[in-house]
């Protein structure tokens, strides 16, 4: 039974287990920072996972780690940059409270994912409690690995519908010493997508390349000291056109604030979209005319969109266009909107991990 | 199962008869792949050359209960391509088309069979390339690839076939065909290309591929450092990884690999080395150059015999030849080997070769260590006479030894070749049960009657079982 309203906050693997075989419906929940993914229908416990909280294992030269899955994203990169280490894919809403659980289970990178990888790329190793009640380990604490099924990867974007996430180790990167990010105004956005496509396929190693409508391009550079300047230099001459250069803490701030969405304004849902460069006209187009808030991040690789809370509209503006999305802040309900592929797939992998349904469907 | 005359006759309604192989010389070169040591007859080896012949073999398999083996190049050092004992082996080599190529999106949709060389040359007139680079690529097709998430020299920056694949149209082991990834680098819903690649072809058989390309780094530096003792290169690696820098690849070869790559390419390296460390930067030109500074200085400090940098591609080239036909060359050495590919962890790398040294002198087999070692990723190669009674079941047991060490410093009994017919016996060293159920379980929602590849990955059940040949 699941009553209504209930929450549990297991402090042990067993007792996940023992509750994961007497619910019948349940949403694990990390620190709760997307609650459009983590706020329950009726008739389904919500499974507080903050006591899986803290690093197990962290050797800086290993350039590894493994923490509980309730573990604040914050802390393991307090950790790291003791270190001169990070987790490259920006994860978002860490100054918010995101958790390592959280972002896998949403599969939410951030805009440095455009260099080095999404969040999927950096998961080493899980540890989870399946639909049936069994610890089930997948992947390992290695940075390559291809012993078994990568378990690992299939729990991103799985947003606890597969199983419940106690564990996970992921590979994490030197940090770059030092950053500049140049922000070029264009008139029109159709300037701007231009540039975006030709700063794509360039050989320039950028770190995150943005465009916030209509026509600001943010373009982050990362690496040695003494090469910044000369390579800001070669990047503001390819990009031609007015553009001004960030450095220091403002720069910093910049991208943290990108992170954390702070941007959308209050009483608006925020909908991931992923999105091609090519295509990215076609959603600008629409969500200009609906007046949407909005940012394009990862080369033009994903969409975020701030829309008021009925999303009935943008539902059927991403069918029209192809396109999914994922609701990450807002109200709980309709997470998937849009058109999604690999529904059939998708179904046979939730049939092996959680055959009775206990975390939901859909 | 029907008796063999009768049960072809459902193939020769979608094959002409010159595209199914059933006579004995015809069939023999599909009995193994490059895990030479396992051999089995297929019952016929069948060559589609579109998309729908594959699906409708696959299906016709199902029905009649006939287990299949899809297969590639055969480069599988696992055995991974391995027939089923009176199977049909689906060899893919004609579905070798790539479908677009769209330099603006930065991606490839291809077909199972294209090598994987093919890709990066049909991007370069753009600048573009296809970032994973196993040893065989110029003949190993992107659907192996897929199957066994293929690894090779740049995964250290670039990672592996996995962190490459966009989307996947597969026809599952029941016949249905599937969707699911997208063009964007980005997703949403549960990783499903994660989860295909790397299955070993035990869900299906993937028809088209969406790879993603990365543009072609403006400048290389490929560092070579030779040192005293493998050791020595061992702790360098270390220090590299300490420093802060993340080359694109970070590559060790010992003193056998390094005579026999000599004697094979003539590549160039030192003569006197104990060992040879390689590591290339790549990127913007001045990021580059900043980089090869501070590698310099690490790599004056960790006790070197001689220091190159390469001084154009043609010797960047060179020293690349060497190393990627270092397996090959080995092979000149011996009239077999065992090649094993386990993982430790990169601050283990000098305590996994120091024991690795040890066993070989107990075993009295020579082995030739070759590998990546920024990934920390071991290929040890047991040189061993097939002819010599008794010499393969000790080769087997060394690399037995070397596997059960790597799952015990922490690392994997796999970085990049697969678990194959080859290390199914270790994959429960690695998991328990309760891992292996649900990775069964995953296996049997998408082929019920576990005709994909059979036999492979999974350890014989416990129980009067179902899997294993």
């Amino acid at each position: 039974m699941s009553p209504v309203g209930e929450l549990v906050r297991p402090s042990t693997v067993p007792e996940i287990q023992e509750i994961v075989r007497e619910r019948r419906s349940l949403l694990p929940r990390g620190g709760g920072t997307k609650p459009a993914l983590s706020t329950p229908a009726s008739e389904t416990t919500v499974l507080d996972l903050s006591q899986f909280s803290g690093v197990l294992e962290y050797d800086p030269a290993e350039f590894t780690f493994t923490a509980l899955a309730a573990t604040p994203v914050r802390e393991v990169e307090r950790m790291l940059g003791a270190h001169g280490q990070f987790l490259p894919f920006d994860p978002p809403l860490a100054a918010s409270g995101a958790t390592l659980g959280g972002t896998v289970a949403s599969g939410l990178s951030g805009p440095r994912r455009y260099r080095y990888g999404g969040v999927r790329d950096f998961v080493l190793g899980v540890r989870f409690v399946d639909g049936t009640g069994a610890v089930v380990r997948g992947g390992g604490r290695v940075v390559k690995n291809a012993a078994g099924f990568d378990l690992p990867k299939l729990m991103v974007g799985s947003l606890g519908q597969l199983g419940v996430l106690v564990e996970l180790t992921f590979k994490v990167f030197p940090a770059p010493r030092a950053h500049a990010t140049i922000r070029g105004v264009r008139a029109r956005f159709e300037e701007a997508l231009r540039d975006l496509l030709r700063l794509n396929t360039s050989g320039f190693d950028l770190e995150a390349v943005d465009l916030e409508p209509p026509g600001v391009l943010w373009v982050r550079l990362g690496g040695q000291e003494e090469s910044l300047e000369v390579r800001t230099k070669r990047l503001m001459a390819f990009l031609e056109g007015p553009v001004e250069v960030l450095r220091g803490e403002e720069e910093q701030a910049l991208w943290e604030g990108a992170r954390e969405f702070s941007w959308v304004p209050a009483g608006h849902a925020l909908v991931k979209v992923p999105v091609t460069p090519r295509r990215l006209a076609a959603l600008e187009t629409r969500l200009a005319r609906a007046g949407a808030p909005r940012r394009y991040s990862v080369g033009g690789n994903c969409a975020w969109v701030a829309w008021p809370l009925d999303l009935a509209l943008l539902h059927r503006t991403l069918v029209e266009l192809g396109l999914a999305g994922l609701c990450v802040l807002g109200p709980p309900g309709r997470r998937m909107l849009g058109e999604w592929e690999g529904e059939a797939f998708a179904r046979r992998v939730k049939q092996a991990l959680d055959p009775q349904g206990k975390f939901g469907v859909g | 199962m029907r008796r063999a005359p009768d049960l072809l006759e459902g193939l020769r309604s979608i094959y002409p008869r010159e595209r199914i192989l059933t006579g004995p010389a015809e069939l023999a070169p599909y009995e193994s792949d490059a895990l030479t040591g396992f051999r089995a007859r297929p019952r016929a080896v069948v060559l589609p050359e579109t998309q729908d012949e594959v699906i409708a073999t696959v299906r016709w398999c199902y029905r009649e209960g006939v287990p299949f083996v899809a297969r590639g190049s055969g480069t599988s050092l696992s055995g991974g391509s391995l027939p089923v004992e009176d199977g049909i082996v689906i060899a893919l080599n004609r579905l070798n088309r790539i479908l677009r190529l769209d330099p603006e999106e930065r991606i490839a949709v291809v077909e199972p069979g294209v090598p994987n060389l093919e890709v990066s040359r049909a991007a370069a007139p753009y600048g573009l390339y296809y970032a994973p680079d196993p040893s065989s690529q110029a003949v190993c097709t992107i659907g192996g690839n897929v199957a066994f998430n293929s690894g090779g020299a740049h995964c250290l920056k670039y990672g592996m076939t996995a962190n490459h694949v966009l989307a996947i149209q597969a026809v599952l082991a029941d016949g249905e065909v599937v969707r699911f990834g997208g063009e964007s680098l980005e997703g949403v819903g549960p990783d499903l290309v994660g989860i295909f690649v790397g299955s070993e072809g035990l869900f299906g058989i993937a028809l088209e591929i969406t790879l993603r390309l990365l543009p072609r780094p403006e400048a290389y530096r490929t560092v070579l450092a030779a040192y005293r003792s493998l050791e020595q290169a061992g702790e360098a690696v270390a220090r590299v990884v300490a420093s802060g820098l993340l080359p694109g690849a970070m590559e060790i070869m010992d003193r056998l690999s390094l005579e026999a790559a000599e004697a094979a390419v003539g590549a160039g390296y030192p003569r006197d080395a104990a060992a040879v460390l390689i590591v290339e930067l790549e990127g913007e030109e001045p990021e580059v150059e900043a980089e090869l500074h501070h590698l310099l200085e690490v790599i004056r400090n960790s006790g070197p015999t001689e220091v190159r940098i390469a001084k154009d591609e043609a010797e960047r080239q060179k020293i690349w030849k060497g190393r990627k036909g270092a397996f090959s060359a080995v092979g000149r050495l011996s009239p077999d080997y065992l090649v094993q590919d386990g993982v430790v962890p990169r601050t283990k790398l000098g305590q996994a070769l120091r024991e690795i040294e040890r066993l070989s002198a107990a075993y009295g087999l020579r082995v030739a260590n070759v590998f990546h070692a920024g990934d920390g990723n071991l290929h040890p190669l047991i040189l061993y006479d097939g002819r010599t009674t008794g010499e393969l079941e000790r080769a087997e047991a060394l690399a037995g030894e070397i596997l059960r060490m790597c799952v015990h410093l922490g690392g994997s009994i796999t970085g990049e070749h697969g678990v194959g017919v080859e290390k199914r016996a270790f994959l429960a060293e690695m998991f328990t049960e309760a891992d292996l159920a649900v990775m069964r379980r995953l296996r049997r929602a998408m082929d019920p009657r576990e005709l994909a590849n059979r036999g492979k990955v999974f350890p014989p059940e416990p129980v009067a079982g179902t899997v294993g040949a």
